[in-house]
């Protein structure tokens, strides 16, 4: 099942892999907007209305639970479905499209009658969400699921009205066959045959997975997205099973690794938060903000964690006296993503700004808004491989040309400071199935090059040295850093293996390497860089560069470099058996508990204590590991079970629900609620939305990747190859819209929205076909995003459309739909560009305060 | 004659075993005594491919201190040993002549791009940021607990990054103050 991803286009290796799947016989259904590479090799292509996905797939929720399809000893076992939640819940279907709780003034939701029964006290406050929401707090759920204590009410028959299983079938009872049709433009048959293949396809004997990428993510609603999928692959009993699971494509080399070891604002190395100035004011307080005091699993020994990370930053002057300089730690305010930073620079709060291979000016939402704060900072360092846009729109962006921008009054210093490629220095990437693979340096970088390692190593080597002496308190954290790390060569390279070494973790003070988590301590003995890499160094062994061939291993290949948490390449593989322990079938045993030598065995590192047996029943009063019973496989969520329903953690809801994209032309057909009403939208002059419904505005784009070209481009339009294969921007339309504004083949169009205007040849292709939604037509256009003004191939920046709304969870733009306008010929140049543009916010009824319509 | 119309690749096509000729049909004495560049490599790095999250293994080929040959790793069961066409095109990534292999600098209301030595540079920069943490640091907020940090200052970028690059961006820029820290995870 893949929804939400071009896989064949955009992971095409990886997708080799369906195809074998394919050629052995399995299903594959391909649902997206656009007929793509992807459709053309699956067995079904569902054509979908752009961000319509929740009311398609909680359509299947609800085939499934109004006819009993769901694995049910498995949804019963492994699941929180029999859990009960408080009576005070209303959903959605209750009060229009808001669940209970709602603050219009906080513009987030109380949760308090969303918890399991029995935890209402335990709910954090309105104050607590609206900060969770600010610091794009979800996002530490990568690791673990949110805290909740203690024990829970069950009904095992599922039948109180208040349990999950039986909230969840109401809440999804409106989202029948007709309604997806309505919403997503889906036919029944065709969504039948979708239904019947999931479910026919899961269970005892098979199981289905479902794979998405950021078709699903860039969206107001895109956590929900993923939640929904989560439902269905839990009610089906795919998760933690051989040939289940969901497999999100990420879409940068290490973009598991940077959210692992983060480069984000709201997270510290292993999805530790940073500290927020008034919930974690000691370490205590932070300790506990990511617990719940009687939290069970693993999670439960995050002190240990946190208590470790402190030592790999301060090293000895990281004690048990002074909180092992948690003090040190700088504190978050509030919201300080990047499209937060992207308009301070437009306002001039921000001085100076790195560029560490990526190119915003490009690849952001909003180009625009990108470019004109890059051009209002007082300094700027571009570390790429090439000459890239975020590089050089002082002297050619688009608002050069509109004037918006004048090179000679433009104040801000840039260096652009040339970076090693990957086969000039050592290190680690983590792909997409949490997998970090070491690559061996090839040779030494040219010129001036240098790594990112080699760079920051350095600035904090010279900016120590010239802070040595200050008495400034601000300066201690950055003096008593732990920076003392080997370097090799003529250009005195760090050593990235010391890096490793130190993010694996090892005890004090001889220095051996931890073999994993378990083995962290709270009492400043042992450092730890990043607690869930913990075992890459097992036996001061770079695990990572492990490469015994593929063809030499059984099926896991687990010998092939090393996966987080302690080398398991699937999750939760606990429930890949039943309750007893036994696989759930022959076919599809993967890890099961061995009765004879007392422990659980398998192809895969079991995500379970070692010899904890089926049987084990928590003592009262347990916590940590031991309070999780020998049949609660999801060792990371508080109460070991899967979670169908959210109780905690989630900003917009416990349930995922339809609501409409930001710009959209339709009303909700669901709920008189239109948008996600927690989404985060930045209301001001430079950042309109296209009115709901807009006649000005008609059609609904969405973006995506080709093969040949990747991301904003500095890595492929560079490159002659490459340039070559795909030479030009382009719009794909369908014939309809192509004979509705005169679309002629390779001639030139341009689109509009409230924010820019794009020009693109045009192609014109039946892969795109007008949806019948609400009795009337949709019709949607597809854009690359990979143009821009530099490279050896140019053309307009698709993302430029764009304007910023955000997920409220994570904080992700919603940019893989918006409405916009087509029309044939070229767009207009210089100032009659801006002109143009105003005349149409002026149509849309946009004027200044009034940015939404 | 014969033997002229037997060496014509078409002809040995249609009447060889190899219709396609992607093979012996397609081979002359020239291509007999060519030698594959993997063959002649002092060194073979063991490395992976840097644009999407598959993580394609790659082995890279080098010689007299050039890349002169990227291919997909045969040895690794992610990938198989193939490649898509960027990354079958890495290869140019590192050594066209296109890529910037000095440092660039751009003085205020510049207009064009000056030469600048990589050392001044890294000074500069230093400077630069303990300046800008200097003039916009935040020590406690207006209750009086603590800040401890910069908004002056922003990041972006890390998912094209190793591991141990981000681990010691991360640790840099947090001693610093620094949190507006951001990378491609977020878009």
């Amino acid at each position: 099942m893949i929804q939400g991803s071009n896989m064949a286009e955009a992971h095409p290796v990886g997708f080799q892999w369906v195809v074998d799947a394919k050629q052995r016989g399995a299903k594959v259904i391909h649902v997206d907007p656009r007929f793509t590479r992807t459709s053309a090799l699956a067995d079904r292509y569902v054509p979908i209305r752009a961000g319509s996905d929740i009311a398609f797939l909680g359509g299947i929720v609800n085939h499934i639970l109004s006819r009993g399809l769901d694995f049910r000893e498995y949804v019963l076992a492994y699941t929180n479905a029999a859990t009960i939640i408080t009576k005070d819940f209303r959903d959605t279907e209750d009060l229009d499209g808001l669940f209970s709780g709602w603050d219009p003034v906080a513009g987030v939701y109380d949760p308090a009658s969303w918890q399991y029964e029995g935890h209402q006290e335990d709910s954090p406050s309105v104050a607590e969400v609206a900060a969770h929401k600010e610091v794009a707090g979800g996002l530490r759920h990568e690791s673990h699921g949110a805290p909740v204590g203690r024990h829970t009410q069950r009904d095992e028959t599922l039948q109180d009205p208040r349990c999950v299983y039986q909230i969840l079938k109401r809440h999804y009872s409106r989202y029948t066959p007709e309604m997806v049709q309505e919403v997503c433009g889906v036919p029944p048959d065709v969504f039948a045959e979708v239904c019947r293949a999931w479910t026919e396809n899961s269970g005892r004997e098979r199981t289905t997975c479902l794979v998405y990428s950021v078709g699903w993510t860039q969206h107001s609603v895109g956590v929900q997205y993923i939640r929904t999928g989560a439902i269905i692959q839990l009610l089906l009993g795919n998760m933690g099973r051989p040939g289940g699971g969901i497999l999100a494509l990420r879409g940068h080399a290490s973009i598991q690794g940077s959210t692992d070891i983060p480069t984000l604002f709201n997270l510290l190395p292993g999805y530790l938060p940073m500290p927020h100035h008034a919930q974690h004011p000691t370490l205590d307080k932070w300790v506990e903000g990511t617990i719940h005091q009687a939290q069970k699993g693993f999670w439960g020994s995050a002190r240990a964690y946190c208590v470790s990370l402190l030592k790999a930053y301060w090293g000895e002057k990281a004690t048990p006296d002074n909180d092992f300089c948690f003090g040190y730690l700088p504190r978050l305010t509030g919201d300080h993503g990047t499209y937060q930073q992207t308009l301070d620079m437009i306002d001039g709060k921000i001085c100076g700004y790195f560029l560490l291979g990526q190119n915003p000016a490009v690849g952001s939402a909003h180009g625009r808004a990108q470019r004109l704060g890059m051009a209002n900072l007082d300094w700027l360092v571009v570390r790429d491989l090439y000459e890239i846009e975020s590089a050089t729109f002082w002297k050619n962006g688009p608002e050069i040309e509109t004037g918006e921008i004048v090179t000679e009054e433009c104040r801000t210093e840039v260096f652009l400071l040339p970076a090693a490629a990957h086969v000039e220095k050592e290190g680690s990437f983590t792909q997409t199935q949490r997998m970090l693979q070491w690559r061996e340096k090839a040779l030494d970088p040219p010129g001036d090059c240098r790594s990112e390692l080699w760079f920051f190593y350095h600035l904090g080597r010279l900016i120590r040295q010239k802070l040595a002496g200050s008495t400034q308190q601000r300066d201690r954290p950055i003096l008593d850093l732990a920076w003392e790390y080997p370097t090799h060569g003529p250009h005195d390279e760090p050593s990235a293996e010391a890096v490793l070494m130190e993010i694996n973790g090892y005890t004090l003070p001889d220095r051996q390497p931890l073999s994993g988590f378990s083995e962290l301590k709270d009492d400043g003995s042992t450092v730890c860089g990043c607690w869930i890499y913990s075992g890459v160094f097992k036996d001061g062994v770079n695990q990572a560069a492990r490469r015994k061939p593929g063809t030499d291993q059984d099926w896991v290949a687990s010998e092939w470099a090393w996966a987080w948490p302690m080398n398991r390449r699937i999750l939760y593989n606990r429930a890949s058996a039943d309750p007893d322990g036994k696989p759930w079938s022959e076919r599809k045993k993967y890890v099961w508990w061995d009765p004879e030598r007392n422990e659980w065995t398998g192809f895969d590192v079991p995500d379970f204590e070692k010899t904890k047996p089926p049987s084990y029943r928590p003592p009262d009063g347990a916590t940590g590991p031991a309070a999780l019973a020998g049949d609660d496989p999801f060792v990371m969520q508080g109460d070991g079970k899967g979670w169908l329903y959210v109780p905690s953690g989630l900003i917009d809801g416990p349930l995922p629900t339809h609501y409409e994209p930001v710009e959209s032309p339709i009303r909700n057909p669901l709920y008189k609620q239109q948008f996600n009403p927690t989404r985060r939208y930045y209301d001001r002059p430079d950042n309109p939305l296209n009115p709901v419904g807009s006649t000005v505005f008609p059609y609904v784009f969405t973006t995506s990747r080709l093969t040949e070209h990747h991301t904003a481009g500095g890595m492929s339009r560079t490159l002659a190859y490459l340039s070559e294969l795909q030479p030009a921007m382009f719009i794909e339309v369908s014939p309809e819209l192509a004979a509705l504004r005169g679309l002629r083949p390779l001639d030139w169009a341009h689109v509009v929205t409230t924010r820019a205007v794009v020009e693109a040849r045009v192609l014109v292709t039946d892969r795109l076909r007008p949806l019948r939604v609400e009795n009337h037509a949709v019709h949607q256009v597809w854009l690359p995003y990979h143009w821009g003004y530099a490279g050896l191939v140019t053309g307009d920046a698709a993302n430029d459309l764009l304007g910023i709304a955000l997920d409220p969870n994570v904080l992700i733009q919603e940019s893989k739909v918006g409405t916009c306008d087509v029309q044939p010929g070229r767009r207009p140049t210089g100032r009659a560009l801006l002109a143009y543009l105003a005349d149409y916010r002026r149509r849309a009824g946009l004027s200044e305060g009034n940015q939404r319509g | 004659m014969r033997r002229l119309i037997e060496s014509w690749p078409v002809y040995r096509q249609l009447t060889g075993m190899d219709p396609l000729g992607r093979g012996a049909a397609v081979k002359s004495a020239r291509s007999a005594a060519l030698t594959a560049r993997t063959q002649t490599a002092d060194t073979v790095a063991r490395s992976v491919c840097p644009y999407c999250a598959v993580g394609c293994g790659q082995r890279v080929y080098v010689k007299d201190g050039v890349v002169t040959q990227i291919e997909g790793d045969p040895d690794s069961p992610v990938s198989r040993g193939r490649l898509c066409p960027k990354g079958s095109a890495s290869k140019s990534l590192v050594t066209s002549p296109d890529r910037v292999r000095t440092v660039r600098y751009r003085r205020p209301y510049g207009t064009g791009w000056e030469d600048l030595d990589l050392d001044t540079a890294l000074d500069m920069i230093a400077d630069r940021v303990i300046a800008a943490r200097a003039a916009h640091w935040e020590d406690r907020d207006a209750e009086g607990r603590p800040l401890n940090r910069t908004l002056a200052i922003s990041s972006l970028g890390g998912a094209t990054l190793d591991n141990e690059e981000n681990y010691l961006i991360k640790k840099l820029f947090t001693a610093l103050g620094a949190v507006q820290i951001e990378n491609q995870a977020r878009i």
